[in-house]
């Protein structure tokens, strides 16, 4: 209908000049083309006066707390400190440097936080169609209790329940190359690239080439808990999508279990469970934000320290917001482009 | 389950279970050795969490402040205005409960307490029963829950009887009965026709939570049809209004928008006209949810094939009433299960309002657990509140799916 | 369209003075219309603004409100609190959110400034200077022992800031472990995550009062900073913030001059008695027109008082040696007995 509209002032010649006196006319109210340019209109009127009043209130209401928008204070020194950072970042540095190491922060999160839940939610939504009956049932049960309680709750539970009651120095739970205290997660690693060095216990305090912070890990490990939930779910719908007939099918060719998985479901399955993946995707990378409630200095956490310290609540607010949609943007578009990739194998 | 084996002689019960073992756990080697392990961590599991809760813990935080983790600051003087909307919710719970149950059974009589039913009663005075006691409340208060639990089962017994006589349309006009109730509640709570206003500051705990959820879900629900209707509308601006707003809202966290909400909202509106602090968090919600139900809703419009409309048209119906009548009733039943896991989510998200200072059932939590009396009880507070949510939330659940059941049009035969 | 008209004429509307005393204060005029007073607070630190297992508020910061409301309003239970996280509080009294900021906050330049946080800051009613909290099993004596090691720490106050100065002095490399609200902070540092935890001294006192075994911590002998505590309105409303001011001070006054929430009403009938009482007649509102020039009524000095006592009593009921926070006066005495407490002449 929209594209073959004709614009009202023409229209509008037409009914005044009643160009075609011998058909009655309906009123002009009933008139088929012209009420969604007027409808359309109005709407749009509507809208820019709530925009604009809006806007006015805005500048009004900042000029008289003389906090006009301005961009300045991004080059001022921040003055805080960052626990954690991939990007150096000290307190006599600029504010946009803070934001920039507050947005690593959450891109090490988010990047590892969708291959985790990627894993564990392919793990768990694969568990749903093994042999194993109690394995099926215990899959259900972390999917039914995962995904009815709050993300908020779960972290704060993993981290102040779980990673808060770890032990410290001697105590700490020691795996080969893997030890986790409350100090953090010790990792194995090369030192100076060669050596392979293992955690190591100097002065009661463990010293390892790779080191986790634990508000790290319990931002991750609810994260991956959680969305690892719901991915399960995508990967069994996906699977379940997949017609009895093909699993069959691949098993009278001789294939095994997991040939069959691999070469018959899986393709099938892929263009079923990818766009359920990139709504998962980015909902991590929106929950990720909750790494305030855990110490975590993420993007929203040093956003929110650097509103307080310069009073810029609205700067503030579009940088967030801003970077955000840059970041769902993102995975969409990556997410698409598996999507297309996953298409044209199909075909 | 026991298909394959009927046509032989009914075996005995051992033979059953040795049977299903066989082929549940122990079906291969590996299986076999899967499940032994599992039924290890299982029990080492659970035998922790007993212990933990059995000994360890100090259940005398959530005992003493019961009241708090339920309406919070809610002033002691007006308390029975809760009472007595939890006693009407209950009985209007019945009433619906016992309606649908008598047309749903009005083909196969005589079922009118099926085996679910009786499960869903028992578990409830179950729970009446048991956790009064449990948290210490006194003889007066134990007793109002129990009373709350038989007005509910009673009400479902009348309106199961009555509801045969009363026929299909006592739904219908029961339905109305709900927003009533709410918009009842609201004054309950809030205060005004004559009753002392309570400050939407001094709601707090589950209440507010609850509150903020359905407040959100009943609100978000027309607005997301609009919006998914206005993404596939064919005026240009509508559409691409539709678009943008749904698209920028599901790019933002919620806990930024919530702090727009509480923060920048005041420079947006003049002076005075921003509504309440608790309105604002529940429109932040609305708006936050709507975008997300638009998408679900689009799903399921996205799911009705166009011969549907061009039939409804053909049929000397308008647009809009073969929107009415014909494509929406389809799309919805179709979107529902999503919807009501935008639903479940909306009620998880209330959980974000804590952040932002509102004093809602976790933000009540780290109130209760800031009190120099409880430090350190962290896992009491925060495990009792995963249960309260896990229940809302798989109770939200189950209505889904028996919703989905009976709305299929291949398992109803004649409603 | 008319209800957007009225939303665009609304707040010029809005700007013609109403208040027939001459004191042009939109904020007072607000909070009159409203028949309550919003005063932002913090709601968990014990002392100064709590949320009793009853639902009640109670605190040195919560009497402050109280005293406020019954200054302007005549009724100290005519108050709203919001609980607000150091990182909202200074957004929250720009936009309006609340009318007060009676929550811990250290008045300083920048937050002062017309071109920084632009808030108007009351008097003082607690001096104090920020503090390190250590476990004494961990053996720490000083900053520099802290090299190296978590510090738990409130983000979006000044505390952070401070911190961040003094360890750069000392060149200390530290790690800030941050979080959004006090309880949570403490938390962390029970669950022995941070070796340290840093506040104003006050609040590290009370909190460690709180603690099962408070001898096991102790505060470091370093004061890192100047703190004095004090409410906060906007800047853009000077009589609101003129009216607050002398609220207090009239707090400070009686104690001065021994009036008490006891002996209120008796020095009240003396006064009116004895027309040669001239300095206390005109404090009390029997005479003279302070209430008025303030935009306040003229017994808002007595109703204050009648409200929460004076300020000897605010202290003492709240953090004094008999509350939970077992705090001595300290610099906060009087001026005559060697503090910091004094109020301007009333005249």
């Amino acid at each position: 209908m929209g594209s073959n509209l004709t614009p009202p002032q023409l229209r509008r010649g037409g009914l005044n000049g009643g160009d075609n006196p011998g058909l009655s006319q309906p009123p002009w109210w009933r008139n088929r083309l012209l009420i969604p340019w007027l409808v359309q209109a109005l709407v749009g009127f509507v809208l820019l006066l709530l925009v604009a009043f809006l806007l006015g209130n805005l500048v009004r209401n900042l000029t008289a707390a003389g906090l006009l928008l301005s961009w300045r204070w991004l080059g001022q020194p921040a003055g805080f400190d960052i626990a954690e950072s991939v990007l150096p970042f000290q307190a006599e540095m600029p504010y946009w440097r803070g934001l920039l190491a507050g947005l690593g922060n959450t891109l090490r999160a988010v990047s590892c936080g969708l291959i985790g839940a990627t894993v564990v939610g392919t793990l768990a939504g694969m568990a749903n169609f093994s042999s194993n009956g109690l394995l099926r049932r215990l899959v259900r049960v972390y999917v039914e209790l995962v995904r009815n309680i709050p993300l908020l709750l779960q972290l704060v539970f993993w981290y102040f329940v779980v990673f808060l009651s770890l032990p410290n120095g001697l105590a700490a739970l020691q795996g080969p190359g893997v030890v986790l205290a409350k100090s953090g997660l010790y990792l194995a690693g090369f030192h100076n690239g060669l050596h392979w060095v293992g955690p190591q216990l100097v002065n009661d305090v463990w010293q390892a080439p790779l080191r986790l912070s634990v508000e790290f890990c319990a931002l991750l490990v609810g994260l991956v808990v959680y969305s690892g939930a719901y991915i399960a779910e995508v990967v069994r719908g996906g699977i379940a999508s997949v017609p009895a007939g093909q699993w069959e099918a691949a098993s009278s060719l001789g294939l095994g279990w997991l040939a069959s998985i691999r070469h018959v479901v899986i393709p099938q399955a892929l263009p079923v469970i990818v766009p359920g993946l990139n709504t998962q995707y980015i909902s991590l990378a929106k929950n990720s934000s909750l790494a305030v409630a855990v110490g975590y200095a993420d993007l929203y956490a040093v956003a929110e320290t650097t509103l307080n310290q310069t009073g810029r609540a609205v700067e503030v607010i579009i940088l967030l917001l801003g970077t955000y949609l840059v970041l769902d943007l993102l995975i969409s578009a990556l997410m698409n482009a598996l999507n297309q990739f996953v298409r044209i194998k199909e075909r | 389950m026991g298909n394959s084996l009927t046509g032989d002689l009914p075996p005995g019960f051992l033979q059953r279970s040795k049977d299903w073992l066989r082929r549940e756990l122990f079906a291969s080697r590996v299986d076999g050795l899967l499940s032994l392990v599992l039924i290890g961590l299982i029990l080492a599991a659970l035998f922790g969490l007993l212990r933990w809760a059995l000994l360890q813990a100090n259940w005398a935080v959530i005992q003493l402040n019961s009241t708090l983790l339920c309406i919070g600051r809610y002033p002691i003087e007006h308390q029975w205005r809760l009472w007595l909307l939890t006693f009407l919710l209950a009985a209007t719970a019945g009433a619906s409960w016992g309606l649908l149950r008598s047309c749903r059974r009005a083909d196969r009589p005589g079922l009118l307490w099926p085996r679910n039913d009786r499960i869903a009663a028992a578990v409830l005075l179950a729970v009446c029963l048991i956790t009064p006691p449990a948290l210490g409340l006194s003889l007066a208060v134990a007793g109002r829950w129990l009373a709350i639990a038989g007005l509910l089962l009673a009400m479902r017994w009348l309106l199961g009887r009555l509801g045969r006589r009363l026929g299909a349309d006592a739904i219908k006009w029961f339905a109305l009965v709900w927003p009533v109730t709410y918009l009842l509640g609201m004054v309950l709570i809030g205060g005004g026709f004559g009753l002392t206003p309570v400050a939407s500051a001094e709601w707090g705990g589950l209440m507010l939570t609850l509150l903020q959820a359905s407040f959100a879900i009943l609100l978000c629900f027309p607005l997301g049809v609009m919006l998914a209707l206005g993404r596939r509308s064919n005026y240009p601006l509508l559409r691409w209004g539709s678009v943008i707003y749904i698209e920028f809202i599901r790019g933002a966290p919620l806990i930024t928008l919530l702090f727009l909400g509480q923060n920048i909202l005041g420079f947006l509106l003049p002076g005075g006209l921003a509504p309440e602090r608790v309105w604002r968090a529940a429109w932040v919600l609305t708006i936050f949810a709507a975008a997300y139900l638009a998408e679900a809703v689009r799903s399921g419009l996205a799911a009705i094939p166009n011969g549907q409309m061009e039939a409804a048209r053909s049929l000397g119906l308008s647009t809009a009433q073969g929107l009415q009548h014909v494509v929406l009733p389809q799309a919805l039943r179709v979107a529902l299960p999503v919807m009501v896991g935008q639903f479940i989510s909306l009620l998880q998200d209330t959980t974000l309002l804590s952040l932002i200072g509102l004093m809602e059932l976790l933000g009540t939590a780290r109130t209760v657990m800031a009190n120099p009396d409880f430090l350190g009880h962290y896992g009491e507070v925060y495990l009792t509140l995963a249960l309260l949510f896990w229940c809302c939330c798989a109770a939200l659940g189950l209505g889904s799916r028996a919703l989905e059941r009976r709305l299929d049009p291949h398992h109803l035969p004649n409603l | 369209m008319l209800v957007l008209a009225a939303l665009l004429l609304g707040p010029l509307a809005a700007c013609a003075p109403e208040d027939g005393s001459g004191v042009q204060s939109q904020k007072m005029a607000a909070i009159q219309s409203r028949g309550k007073l919003i005063c932002g607070v913090e709601g968990t630190l014990p002392g100064f603004s709590f949320v009793e297992p009853d639902g009640r508020y109670s605190g040195l910061d919560v009497d402050v409100c109280k005293a406020v409301a019954a200054a302007l309003l005549g009724d100290a239970s005519k108050v709203e609190y919001r609980n607000l996280n150091s990182s909202e509080r200074f957004a929250a009294l720009a936009s309006g959110e609340v009318d007060l900021l009676s929550r811990n906050t250290t008045e300083t330049l920048s937050r002062d400034a017309a071109g920084g946080n632009g808030l108007s800051f009351a008097p003082t009613v607690f001096y104090d200077g920020q503090g390190v909290m250590v476990p004494v099993a961990s053996g720490i004596k000083g900053l520099k022992d802290l090299a190296g090691k978590p510090i738990c720490v409130e983000s979006g106050t000044t505390t952070e800031l401070n911190l961040a100065d003094r360890m750069r002095e000392l060149n200390v490399a530290y790690t800030p472990l941050k979080f959004q609200t006090s309880d949570q902070t403490y938390a962390a540092y029970l669950g022995a995550r941070c070796v340290a935890v840093t506040s104003d001294r006050s609040q590290l006192a009370g909190k460690r009062s709180s603690f099962p075994n408070a001898d096991a911590h102790a505060l470091l002998p370093e004061v890192m900073s100047k703190e004095p505590l004090s409410p906060a309105s906007v800047n853009s409303d000077p009589a609101w913030a003129d009216a607050l001011r002398w609220s207090i001070y009239a707090l400070m006054q009686a104690e001065e001059w021994g009036l008490t929430q006891a002996n209120v009403d008796a020095k009240l009938s003396e006064a009116k008695a004895n027309p040669n009482l001239a300095d206390l007649r005109r404090f009390l509102g029997v005479e003279g027109d302070f209430g008025k020039q303030l935009g306040l009524p003229s017994d808002f000095a007595f109703k204050a008082i009648k409200a929460v006592g004076n300020y000897g009593e605010m202290f003492d009921r709240n953090v004094g040696p008999a509350s939970k926070l077992k705090l001595e006066r300290g610099i906060n005495r009087q001026w005559k007995e060697g503090g910091l407490i004094y109020a301007p002449p009333f005249r």
